[in-house]
């Protein structure tokens, strides 16, 4: 496809005409440390869009991610406050390794017991939520709960750069050779283009959920440490209700939610969006409060825009079959 | 995956007693007879008909939405806007309260707000067609961001006392039976009906199971479907309406969340996500159960939180609990 065309090309001048026109507004939002800081604080989403579109591209949605980040930091934070001496780098293992058994409780009920994932992921959202209260006893765990050395981790930086967004730009590189260069990640692509085509070709439906749902808990539980670490507090309600900015990020870079459609470079621009929509209100004087409103709007405008994107691909013979075959989805 | 499953259309009546035991609405009304049972064991206060009846103010908001929310489900779509739609709802008749207005006019100002934000997903989703899960994910931040611009970080707490009387008040006081509760038996009683003995219920199922198929049939699908939305707003309205003059007052933050309840007791009726088979009666055995669960175990102080994971556990094991017993009956592996 010629680059002009491409939605990545598309979002990304609408993404650097929204960060002159702030620019104009305020001159101090286009430093190169006030930039450098909306990446580090997009990070998480960077990391959690990503695994949330593969999930969607095989046809499913995992609802779960921001309670299993919650989940995993509260049990890391607890684990570092009972074995002050552990290593950084066990911390981090230990975290993603929290995470990628909740992901294997949703991967399992999805593809052994053929529950849809919105189901069951909806059932383990509360049920990994409501587990924080119970294993911390319903207590809060602040800095003072946290060694020095936990805390430290995600402020440390790297050539000027935090260990944040080094940590996020291993990830995002792992998730492009993973999609782009394996076999496993095309087939990814294949089960949500058309499950019964790929079945066909010997792609199995079960095998490629379990492995998609285990990546995003994994990654959800990384996300959970750095979380905890970076904002020094873990209780049940950290990142209530990111589950959905996730999505949207997804949506807005042009993931569709049908399932086989979407994009590394994309998914990273939806979320580098909102990253920058968030960052800039406080910069240009709008009050907080319009964020919710703002993200909606802009989700709304991306799914319009996407739809029109897709409609004009693939043949379809009658009209009223391309109507309903845009209704349908 | 092959064999019936809680989401197949019976094209006969149960001839087994396994086939009568595995049937959905069996399952929901053994589930709540359990709970009915196990919060009599744990709270002597369970079994109380002016308890009971105080239970049915947590629980009849939401039921009514889920009515509307199972049409929805039943033809293919999802709302989970109908907790921001209550935020705006409840935020309009706070304004009109402000200015004012008197019970008479913020009944309509409710229920004429939850029709136009229905409308708005109506229109996206069935005109001009796209998905309802990202149409409806974009409208509950935008309705409930409104809202919020709107409020900042107060609340609207005065209500005329005739309007706190809906939310708060008995139609009947023996057996004392709450207005919110009995429009939602009035409701899923007509629910029932149109779903389940009329033509345009069997369009619904139709709808649900072939989109394209219904579509060539003759049946205005895209039509039917902006309605629906047009209802779920409305009952959502009806819901702002209930919930806003029970607790007298507005905030940002009113009836957070409820969507995935609302979506939950819906699924746990026995409604397929994927579209085409579901009964109201299921839906409201399934508003029963999470609603006396819920309260029973309040009663024995057993903090909301932990409710919530009970709940979960509740919901992913009465979906996995058959699936595995019909492997097992069939001698299949479990997974």
């Amino acid at each position: 496809m010629p680059l002009l065309k491409r939605r990545e090309f598309f979002l990304g001048s609408i993404i650097l005409g929204l960060v002159i026109a702030i620019g104009f507004r305020a001159p101090v939002f286009v430093t190169p440390e006030s930039l450098l800081n909306i990446i580090t604080d997009t990070s998480f989403l960077f990391m959690l869009a990503l695994a949330q579109m593969i999930v969607i591209l095989t046809r499913g949605i995992d609802l779960s991610v921001a309670a299993n980040l919650a989940m995993a930091g509260m049990l890391t934070a607890l684990a570092s406050r009972a074995m002050p001496e552990m290593p950084i780098v066990l911390i981090i293992l230990l975290s993603t390794l929290y995470g990628l058994a909740l992901g294997i409780v949703n991967g399992a009920l999805i593809a052994a017991l053929g529950i849809p994932p919105i189901v069951v992921t909806l059932g383990t959202l509360a049920v990994y939520r409501g587990l924080i209260f119970v294993v911390a006893g319903g207590q809060w765990l602040t800095s003072d709960d946290m060694t020095p050395q936990f805390l430290a981790f995600p402020k440390a930086t790297l050539l000027g750069i935090s260990s944040l967004v080094w940590i996020a730009a291993f990830v995002i590189a792992g998730f492009w050779f993973f999609l782009n260069e394996t076999r496993t990640g095309r087939a990814l692509y294949a089960v949500g283009g058309n499950p019964v085509a790929a079945r066909y070709c010997g792609i199995d439906l079960a095998p490629q959920q379990l492995l998609v749902y285990s990546i995003a808990g994994s990654v959800s539980g990384l996300c959970g440490y750095l979380w905890v670490s970076r904002y020094g507090i873990a209780y049940v309600d950290i990142a209530q209700g990111y589950e959905l900015t996730i999505i949207a990020a997804c949506v807005i870079g042009g993931v569709s939610i049908a399932g086989g459609v979407g994009t590394v470079s994309g998914t990273l621009l939806g979320a580098l969006f909102l990253g920058i929509v968030v960052n800039a209100l406080p910069v240009i004087n709008v009050s907080p409060f319009w964020q919710t409103a703002i993200s909606g709007a802009i989700i709304l405008a991306a799914v319009i825009v996407n739809a029109r994107a897709e409609r004009k691909t693939g043949k379809l013979i009658l009209p009223e079959a391309r109507l309903l075959a845009g209704a349908s989805k | 995956m092959s064999g019936p499953s809680r989401y197949d259309v019976a094209d006969r009546a149960p001839r087994t007693l396994i086939d009568f035991m595995l049937r959905w609405e069996t399952i929901l009304i053994g589930l709540l007879i359990a709970v009915v049972i196990g919060n009599t064991i744990i709270s002597p206060y369970f079994l109380d008909i002016y308890n009971l009846s105080d239970a049915t103010f947590n629980f009849s908001e939401k039921a009514i939405i889920a009515l509307g929310m199972t049409l929805l489900i039943l033809v293919r779509d999802i709302d989970l806007s109908v907790a921001a739609i209550i935020a705006l709802a409840s935020l309009a008749m706070g304004l009109a309260a402000d200015a004012g207005a008197g019970t008479g006019l913020l009944i309509p100002i409710g229920l004429g707000v939850g029709a136009i934000c229905g409308a708005f997903n109506g229109l996206l989703v069935a005109r001009i067609g796209l998905p309802s899960i990202v149409v409806t994910i974009g409208t509950m931040s935008l309705f409930r961001g409104l809202a919020q611009v709107i409020l900042g970080d107060q609340a609207i707490t005065k209500y005329p006392a005739a309007f706190q009387t809906l939310g708060q008040g008995y139609l009947i006081k023996w057996p004392p039976i709450p207005y919110s509760f009995a429009l939602f038996l009035v409701l899923a009683a007509i629910f029932t009906f149109v779903l389940h003995k009329t033509a345009f219920g069997r369009k619904l199922f139709a709808m649900g199971n072939n989109p394209i198929a219904a579509q060539f049939s003759g049946i205005p699908v895209n039509r039917i479907r902006f309605w629906l939305f047009v209802l779920t707003g409305l009952l959502a309205g009806v819901a702002a309406i209930l919930l806003t003059a029970r607790i007298g007052s507005t905030r940002p933050n009113i009836a957070l969340g409820w969507e995935l309840e609302v979506i939950t007791a819906v699924i746990l009726g026995g409604v397929s996500i994927a579209g085409g088979a579901g009964t109201i009666p299921g839906v409201v055995l399934a508003v029963f159960i999470l609603g006396l669960a819920t309260f029973g175990l309040s009663l024995v102080n057993v903090p909301g939180i932990v409710i919530s994971v009970l709940l979960g556990l509740l919901l992913i094991v009465s979906i996995a609990m058959p699936i595995v017993v019909r492997r097992l009956l069939k001698g299949k592996p479990v997974v």
